[in-house]
């Protein structure tokens, strides 16, 4: 009895002593510093569950090489303007490979919401909410830390491209500044999957939704076809759709035909996408239950 | 105002109320909480509890009703409030995936730590809390009573001026449990306010300097552990006959010989009886022997919190909130109500 009594004093002495006082409190970290570490947060996550890898590795060799080989000769045909499939293939390599790569991105981002959905609802989070820090923070570093999956897959679908024989005019300026835009593209874009997470209850639902967005924005684009090829109000969707213009972006960088107006025309939108759906998500992550 | 500190309450509501859809969770709580010391609240499953501390918290906005945490709104000075509390929540309020160390940094980072600080300020928590050995495991792979000590070490890189701790022994061995416990008395003697919810009136009895007991999303009682058992009776008598078939007959006598409420138990053998005074348990043994029924178990016991609902409600607790209250208390409850009524 008395030994288990000097134990708990032991015990309770050890914890007044690791307790800080009022004067060693430090000031909360700010909003970059918070931010920076959630996104640490999500590269530990990474490490500990390297299986979460799947979608931006497999996924994007298995978009490449199928995109490629199935469309090639027939697309290719015409641009190359031979029957010969190889020549055909080679072509719309050229045409298809930055497609490819801003499709792939894109959709990926679509994990980052379906991701919130399932992180949210632990308990982790409600303690990260009751934290002096600046709120947006918990949103704004996943989605940092998703840039690092982003950048694996864009580097395995260039990687995958050039094996192919993508060769951009570009050179490597040309396609690191797209790859840039292209980032900067899916860290804006991403808020749209971030209000839909928050908003729906179920992942399912939230894929359900996300799916549904993201079918038109990435098809009825200049991914893979002109759209000088298609009927008016489809014309007019995936000129005014900001995959096109992304898209659009991406190629001039990477044929080293840099356009400055093009180029702004993604940052209108990147602005206009974040200036949205930044704020609606925030107002949604406040008043969750 | 904010000067006098100590002479302010921690926590003041009036009135607070939250809906899920028609469910009222949270149904008009009127609370003052003093500070220093631990203050307990005390309710079955679904009461209303989480919800409650997640309003203090400022998690949840209330529908009605407010409430202030260390004298500010929760509403208009949420990050005020933020910055003075911690919260341990109900369920484990870590992330599962990450290490026990790195759990520690990423909150010590976010309360402004910088990566060394916070690693050795994580690194001597978990030597305090027994916990170094487990440090580079997820936290997935601890145990209940692992896991409850770290969040509550996740709770104290900055010591806050107050901790919210939800059911923070719900399902951890009794050993853990005893640690825990420990633990809550070192953090009131430093000074810190705790607002501990349990749905064990031996636990609120243990820790608490002042108790709220709610049920359905209001207080029905309030007050110092003592106040509040001299309230329910002293303690409960449990008994168990050897043949169900005599049980009814045993319930009579016990309800005539000591005065209490009787709740016919969902095992058919057992009762178990309210008492306002120990003494005469005897009274009772000795009836039940001339009656020639035979006893299995006659044992006397602090009073569950089954029966402080019963001697506060005049109804055992229920797990979840059924349709409104009727006003037909069923037989065993108004036997309760009446015997407690002539023992007075
Ligand atoms: N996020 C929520 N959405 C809908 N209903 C909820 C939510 N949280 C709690 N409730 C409901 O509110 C009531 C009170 O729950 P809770 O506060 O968790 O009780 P306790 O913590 O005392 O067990 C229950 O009926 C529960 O189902
Ligand atoms: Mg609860």
């Amino acid at each position: 009895m008395s030994a288990q009594t000097t134990h708990q004093a032991s015990q309770a002495r050890t914890i007044r002593g690791v307790l800080l006082n009022d004067d060693q409190r430090p000031t909360p970290s700010g909003a970059a510093s918070a931010s920076l570490t959630y996104g640490w947060r999500a590269l530990l996550k990474i490490k500990h569950i390297p299986e979460q890898l799947f979608d931006v590795t497999i996924f994007p060799i298995m978009m490449t090489v199928m995109m490629t080989y199935v469309f090639g000769g027939a697309i290719g045909e015409t641009m190359a303007g031979t029957g010969d499939s190889s020549a055909a293939v080679d072509a719309y390599v050229q045409f298809l490979i930055p497609g490819v790569f801003a499709q792939t991105l894109v959709m990926i981002t679509m994990y980052t919401g379906l991701t919130l959905n399932r992180d949210i609802s632990k308990g982790v989070f409600d303690r990260f909410r009751s934290l002096p820090t600046w709120r947006p923070a918990q949103l704004v570093g996943a989605l940092l830390g998703d840039q690092v999956r982003y950048t694996i897959a864009g580097v395995i679908i260039l990687a995958v491209g050039f094996i192919m024989g993508f060769r951009p005019d570009g050179g490597l300026t040309g396609v690191l500044g797209a790859f840039l835009l292209l980032l900067v593209f899916s860290f804006c874009l991403s808020w749209v999957w971030t209000t839909v997470a928050l908003l729906m209850r179920t992942e399912q639902a939230a894929m359900g939704v996300s799916m549904f967005i993201m079918m038109p924005l990435t098809f009825v684009s200049n991914i893979f076809a002109d759209p000088q090829t298609m009927p008016g109000p489809v014309r007019a969707f995936a000129e005014v759709n900001p995959v096109s213009n992304v898209v659009g972006a991406i190629r001039e960088l990477m044929e080293g035909t840099v356009d400055a107006g093009s180029i702004t025309t993604v940052l209108i939108y990147c602005a206009v996408l974040v200036a949205i759906f930044g704020p609606l998500s925030m107002f949604i992550y406040n008043r969750k239950s | 105002m904010r000067t006098a500190p100590t002479t302010e309450p921690a926590v003041v509501t009036r009135g607070l109320v939250k809906r899920f859809g028609d469910n009222t969770a949270v149904d008009g709580i009127d609370l003052t909480i003093p500070r220093g010391g631990i203050y307990g609240v005390l309710g079955p499953n679904g009461a209303g509890k989480t919800t409650a501390i997640r309003m203090l918290a400022t998690l949840l906005r209330p529908d009605a009703g407010e409430a202030e945490v260390l004298g500010h709104n929760v509403l208009a000075e949420p990050k005020a409030i933020r910055s003075k509390i911690a919260l341990t929540g109900q369920f484990a309020s870590l992330d599962e995936d990450l290490t026990g160390i790195e759990n520690l940094v990423l909150l010590g980072r976010l309360q402004g730590f910088s990566g060394p600080a916070a690693r050795r300020r994580g690194a001597d928590l978990l030597e305090a809390f027994g916990l170094s050995d487990a440090a580079g495991r997820q936290v997935k792979k601890y145990s209940g009573g692992m896991r409850r000590r770290l969040d509550i070490a996740g709770s104290l890189l900055v010591t806050p001026e107050m901790i919210f701790l939800d059911e923070p022994t719900t399902g951890i061995d009794p050993r853990s449990r005893n640690q825990v416990w420990d633990i809550i008395r070192t953090l009131v003697d430093g000074g810190t306010t705790v607002l501990l919810t349990t749905q064990y009136l031996e636990e609120a009895d243990q820790l608490a300097d002042r108790l709220a007991v709610i049920d359905h999303g209001r207080v029905i009682a309030e007050g110092t552990p003592g106040q509040l058992k001299a309230q329910v009776g002293s303690g409960a008598l449990k008994v168990r006959v050897v043949d169900p078939a005599e049980r009814e007959q045993a319930a009579e006598i016990l309800a005539t010989t000591l005065g209490g409420g009787v709740v016919r138990e969902a095992d058919p053998t057992a009762l178990t009886v309210s008492l306002q005074e120990q003494a005469r348990t005897s009274d009772g043994l000795a009836a039940l022997e001339q009656a020639g029924i035979g006893v299995e178990t006659f044992a006397f016991g602090q009073p569950s919190l089954d029966e402080v609902f019963l001697a506060l409600t005049g109804k055992p607790a229920e797990a979840e909130p059924s349709d409104e209250d009727t006003e037909e208390p069923d037989p065993a409850a108004a036997a309760a109500g009446d015997h407690t009524g002539a023992g007075r």
